[in-house]
């Protein structure tokens, strides 16, 4: 870990002014950016501590919730409002790591975690996302667990999370304060970017943004699924998850959010299955088509081709579930 | 101001890279907590913040200024050892003892943790209240690795206590 | 006075038996159990020693050639960091198990990526870590084309390793055959993943190199670090009262020890330097990956008449150690046309060497996968098959064999488990989404012993202190040696002190092989006897005739406290000696596994849902040590079967995933309630505590049971460890 300066954020404007810096990071749970730090991917040269802003507690919004960006992952499913109105939410939550790293991990931090690419931890590889210029290692490596959609030739990492993955299947925003200290709101689904040419730049952040929390609308109702498909039954990142948010009403799917982990550079999300499902009646031929539409550009890089059909069996079992239907 | 360690208070006056587990073991003296990996990934660090279970290898000790730690050292000792402390040796719920005073720390998160309500993701109902079942323990223990195999056993030694309790 | 005892023929005495405490076998718990629950069990980098520097190693970045330079100007300029070291005393590699000397030193000549190239020291770990992180060092790159880094790249040399057995004609036997499998399966490599990262404190005084370090074997470490410096061995202390874990890792020294060292001796100061997890899997030790082409010829009983074990493994230039895969294949099935072979292709990865049961982890469960595969091919329980197959004597060496509880242990554990086995057709049944099927195999790992060493001496105060510098790297010695000699002595076990792990006490076995229980506890034993000697003398009777329980002699109607008996302490050293017992007997310990799993009809995805193991390992020390010991195999089964492999890109030969987040061993949810039940057994050849080894047979075949469950339960049959749900994907039936 390379020295850096710490520093302690009094209040939005003060982080915002101290993270305008070059090389300045924020750090609020650190379960990702200290694991980064020891190993110099990330070299910080000020730390701006945020924990003490004043952006924890989950309150009512409208007819939605506010979380705010300091709240932690276990606080955030343990929430009752969560659990019952966003249990897609919850279930993702719970479905991320363990509970010592959620009770750190934080809602705003959650977000900006970092690709799990085995070639951007280490420093002996080659990766455009830490050192962008010197190539990707991962194409032509073990790429077990990296894209099929949305890739590029620089890089083929994933977005590890499953938080987002919920967030961006309920259509959340997440409200940034910048360092005019003016507020802006970006859906979860904007939030996070693919890699093109620019990935060291994994979502729309600036600097000197600060998240300051995320805001549901109204709780969605219907069936809502989250389920990952992982290589232990526990503390493992996701090969694939699905987070479902399904209405049936009259024997028809009423309404459809989907979205997706373990795919691609961000939570994966595509209107047209939602568009193809709505409206129709719950059938295998039905989810059959979904999964091709969902995958008709998916493409496998040798070590991760499994993923086209696990996601298409993944996405058929979450949809059968949802909509009553079994194996 | 000074971090409060198992009741003690101690000054921060460290390089700001310190983990909290590194304070703990060196700055501190309570070496109990154990580094297995120094990346969140096996748990042998696992220490009570503020009462909550957490990596402390993945967190400064400049952060936790007013805090208030509680390392396995601070459940118990060998003369007055915490009921958990006792089932573990029981039950035989370690073997080399590397993982263990994580396992021990988790464990008491954990038993307040279900005692607060929260659901894991094997709950059948995550809006529901959790039932202490076996599959909930295991699932809730899972960040904490023992690569002796003492799964088993350290399930055994959480249930004896937790039933003791209920 | 030490006495000597020499394993030369069966010890048919049952002395413990005999004995009256009455605490042998019983399910003690640990006397270090307390000190380890409550964090005050101080493992080898936790002392406090003033003046300590912090130095952390930097590895290689390719995977053969020579470091050129080392810039260490940069470096040495940074805050408190007072030196970048690269001597020539620095080992590269771990040492392998009972080497006794040195490992490769060519600190400048990298052999695989990863590999030790220089150490950096500082004040404090903080500053080590980014100095050591920072420190450039140029290379000289062998052409990466020319450097076999994969046994399957065609141009890295192989060699037969030992001597194969070939014995009658088994292609002819194959096509006689009534039933025959032909097979090939292949295992990756394994990590042994100790909870405790290899961690060693170097202090030199000038003359003697004392460190605190985390070692399985001191006797053969001791020698090994005194070889790397160039001292004497008795100028070399070695100090692990507590290890945490080893699993073969830190059978021998690893390159943290012999950095620390060097370093404490050129700067003049005590040095601690702790392998980073990363670290630790990179340049430690890797279990070999295996190809394995298993051979089955059966008649139409389902009796073995060829039977046929190749093994393809790896390991780098000029290691003496190849995976023993066909360990156990050796007596365990009929079977008179026999080829059994092991083929070692030399290649540049980290050192391959002992993980948990070298051999028989990896061997047997393919072995056992094959025997199920055998077992459906000729319509015959698989429970039956094996038991069938028992042979008679040794297939090739004619040996009778010692106590053999694999007919017991099928049946016992059969039964336990609810075994049916008589109709073996996939795709049994299904519970929602979840295929259930079960599966079993047969348990086996050769009986190893060695010579050991230990102390025993009864105080005045009848209280007795046993000495050794054997390990508990969690396998329960200091529980089991205690339970030895209070039951020898007449003591309860809070009067026997047990101190281990310390190159002043005698050498003991060390922990390797499952021999550390059978051969230190017998040296225990051997010296306890000496001392029942001299008490039976001062009361004028035969030792035979002599009672010792709760501190007291008693013999005739006299009762004697030893506290008014001894005037001085009786001090006796036991030095035991294998004489070739293994020679005269096929002596092993076997068992058997049965397992039910579900596999996800969508996904893939396996999960275990109860596992029985029964095993038959001689007398049990302690039941409970003992089982845990038989647990924690079978978790390691599990990972085997399901999540663990080391993977290396091809394309440079470095680790892929070498850390704990991307190496998966089993967590908590992995583990159903497992079940083991020990076979009630002596084995007079075994040791003359009539045990054998406990800590590698649960693992030996269980990764087998679990694949052929997986087959039963969903029809497909992976011939690639670990079934990760990938594999199974394509060939489940569609959804």
């Amino acid at each position: 870990m390379k020295p850096f300066d710490y520093q302690r954020a009094h209040g939005l404007d003060d982080a915002g002014q101290l993270l305008v810096a070059d090389g300045a990071k924020p750090i609020a749970g650190g379960t990702n950016l200290l694991d980064l730090m020891k190993l110099e991917v990330e070299t910080p040269t000020a730390l701006v501590d945020v924990n003490r802003l004043p952006l924890g507690g989950i309150t009512a919004h409208g007819e939605g919730l506010y979380i705010g960006a300091l709240v932690s992952n276990c606080a955030c499913a343990a929430d009752p409002r969560i659990r019952s109105d966003y249990p897609v939410l919850a279930r993702a939550i719970l479905a991320g790591a363990t509970f010592q790293l959620r009770n750190k991990a934080t809602t705003g931090g959650n977000l900006c975690q970092r690709t799990r690419c085995y070639y951007f931890y280490d420093l002996s590889q080659t990766c455009n996302k830490r050192a962008p210029g010197t190539g990707c290692a991962a194409i032509g490596g073990f790429n077990r667990i990296h894209a099929i959609l949305g890739a590029s030739d620089t890089c083929i990492a994933t977005y590890p999370g499953d938080m987002a993955v919920a967030l961006s299947a309920l259509d959340a925003t997440v409200e940034i304060h910048d360092v005019k200290g003016d507020k802006r709101l970006v859906p979860v689904r904007d939030f996070h970017r693919l890699p093109g040419d620019t990935p060291e730049r994994d979502n729309v952040l600036e600097p000197g943004d600060v998240i300051t929390g995320v805001v549901l609308p109204a709780p969605a109702g219907g069936t809502q699924l989250y389920r990952k498909v992982r290589d232990r039954a526990s503390y493992a990142f996701a090969l694939v998850s699905v987070a479902a948010v399904i209405h049936v009403e009259d024997g028809k799917i009423a309404k459809a959010r989907l979205a997706f982990g373990g795919l691609a550079h961000k939570p994966w999300h595509d209107a047209r299955v939602e568009a193809l499902l709505e409206g129709e009646a719950p059938s295998d031929a039905l989810f059959d088509q979904a999964a091709a539409l969902l995958l008709d550009e998916a493409r496998g890089q040798g070590s991760n081709d499994f993923k086209i059909p696990l996601t298409r069996r993944t996405l058929k079992a979450v949809l059968r579930e949802a909509t009553g239907g079994t194996l | 101001m000074p971090i409060t360690i198992n009741g003690a208070e101690y000054e921060l006056d460290v390089d700001p890279r310190t983990s909290l587990l590194d304070f703990l073991r060196r700055d501190a003296g309570l070496t109990g907590t154990k580094k297995g990996c120094d990346h969140g990934q096996c748990g042998a660090c696992t220490v009570l913040l503020n009462g909550q279970r957490i990596n402390s290898c993945l967190t400064l000790a400049v952060m936790h200024d007013g805090d208030s730690v509680t390392t396995i050292e601070g459940l118990g000792t060998p003369d007055a050892p915490h009921p958990l402390q006792a089932a573990f040796v029981r039950h035989d719920g370690y073997q080399c003892g590397y993982c263990t005073p994580g396992q021990i720390c988790s464990a008491k998160a954990m038993l307040d943790e279900i005692a607060a309500g929260w659901t894991s993701f094997v709950s059948d109902d995550v809006a529901g209240t959790p039932k202490l079942s076996e599959e909930e323990i295991r699932e809730r223990m899972s960040g904490n690795l023992c690569r002796c195999g003492a799964y088993s056993n350290i399930v055994a030694a959480i249930s004896e206590v937790a039933e003791a309790q209920a | 006075m030490t006495r000597l005892y020499t394993m030369d023929k069966p010890d048919d005495r049952n002395r413990l038996d005999a004995m009256a405490q009455g605490i042998i076998g019983r399910p003690l718990d640990r006397p270090d159990g307390s000190a380890k629950t409550a964090g005050v069990a101080p493992y080898a980098a936790e002392y406090v020693i003033p003046e300590c520097a912090e130095g952390v190693l930097v590895l290689s970045t390719i995977s053969r050639g020579e470091v050129v330079e080392i810039e260490s100007g940069p470096v040495l300029a940074m805050p408190g960091v007072l030196a970048v070291i690269a001597d020539p005393r620095m080992i590269t590699r771990s040492a392998q198990g009972g080497a006794g000397k040195s490992p490769v030193r060519e600190i400048q000549h990298v052999d695989y990526y990863g590999q030790p190239v220089a150490l950096v020291v500082a004040e404090t770990f903080e500053q080590a870590r980014d100095a050591a992180t920072r420190l450039r060092i140029a290379y000289r790159a062998d052409d990466p084309a020319k450097v076999p880094l994969d046994s399957e790249d065609g141009h890295a040399p192989h060699e037969s390793f030992g001597e194969p057995v070939q014995q009658g004609n088994l292609d002819a036997a194959m096509r006689d055959a009534v039933h025959a499998v032909d097979v090939t399966y292949t295992t990756e490599g394994h990590a042994s993943a100790a909870m405790e990262p290899h961690a060693s404190i170097a202090e030199w005084d000038g003359n003697t190199l004392t460190a605190h370090s985390s070692l399985q074997m001191l006797k053969y470490n001791q020698k090994e670090l005194a070889d790397a410096l160039g001292l004497q061995p008795e100028q070399v202390r070695l100090i692990a009262p507590y290890v945490g874990g080893g699993f073969g890792s830190k059978l021998g020294i690893s390159a943290e020890l012999t950095a620390a060292a060097v370093a404490a001796i050129e700067l003049g100061r005590p040095v601690r330097v702790v392998m980073s997890r990363q670290q630790v899997f990179q340049t430690v030790m890797r279990r070999s990956e295996t190809r394995q082409r298993i051979r089955l010829a059966a008649d139409a009983e389902g009796r073995l008449d060829g039977f046929g074990h190749e093994a393809w493994v790896s390991n780098l230039p000029g290691e003496k150690f190849a995976e023993p895969v066909t360990q156990a294949s050796e007596f365990l099935y009929r079977g008179a046309h026999r080829t059994l072979r092991i083929d070692l292709a030399r290649i540049h990865r980290m050192t391959a060497g002992s993980v948990r049961a070298p051999g028989e982890a990896v061997g047997m469960q393919c072995l056992e996968a094959a025997m199920d595969e055998l077992a459906i091919a000729s319509g015959i329980d698989p429970v039956e098959l094996r038991l069938r197959n028992i042979p008679e004597q040794h297939p090739s060496e004619g040996l009778p064999y010692s106590s053999r509880r694999l007919a017991e242990c099928l049946k016992i554990g059969a039964e336990r488990f609810g075994w049916d086995g008589s109709d073996r057709r996939p795709l049994p049944r299904r519970e929602g989404e979840w295929w259930i099927g079960t599966g079993m195999a047969t348990a086996c790992r050769v009986h190893n012993l060695n010579e050991a060493q230990a102390k025993v001496t009864l105080s005045t105060d009848g209280t007795a202190v046993v000495e050794s510098d054997m390990t508990d790297i969690g396998t329960g010695t200091y529980a089991i040696l205690g339970q030895i000699a209070g039951e020898m002595l007449g003591l309860p076990p809070e009067k026997v002190l047990v101190q281990l792990g310390d190159t002043r006490y005698p050498p003991g076995a060390g922990s390797g092989g499952s021999w550390g229980a059978a051969s230190t506890g017998s040296a225990v034993m051997v010296a306890c006897e000496a001392i029942r000697e001299q008490l039976a003398q001062q009361l004028g009777v035969e030792e035979a005739d002599l009672t010792l329980k709760d501190g007291e002699a008693i013999t005739g109607n006299r009762r004697i406290p030893f506290t008014e008996l001894l005037e001085t302490d009786l001090t006796e050293t036991g030095h035991f000696k294998n004489g070739g017992i293994d020679e005269q007997f096929a002596i092993a310990m076997y068992g058997a596994f049965f397992v039910e799993v579900g596999v996800n009809a969508y996904t893939g995805e396996t999960r275990v849902r109860r596992m029985t193991g029964a095993f038959g390992l001689g007398r049990a020390l302690n039941a409970k040590t003992a089982t845990s010991q038989c647990l924690g195999g079978m978790v390691w089964g599990i990972g085997s079967a399901l999540t663990e492999e080391l993977v290396f890109d091809p394309r440079d030969g470095h680790l892929v995933n070498h850390d704990l987040a991307e190496y998966h061993v089993p967590v908590n949810a992995d583990v159903p309630a497992l079940d083991v039940v020990l076979v009630d057994e002596r084995d007079p050849a075994g040791s003359p505590l009539q045990a054998k080894g406990v800590g590698e047979l649960g693992i030996c075949g269980a990764a087998g049971a679990i694949a052929n469950a997986i087959h039963h339960a969903c029809g497909v049959r992976v011939r690639s460890f670990p079934i990760t749900p990938d594999k199974l994907l394509d060939q489940l039936p569609e959804v």
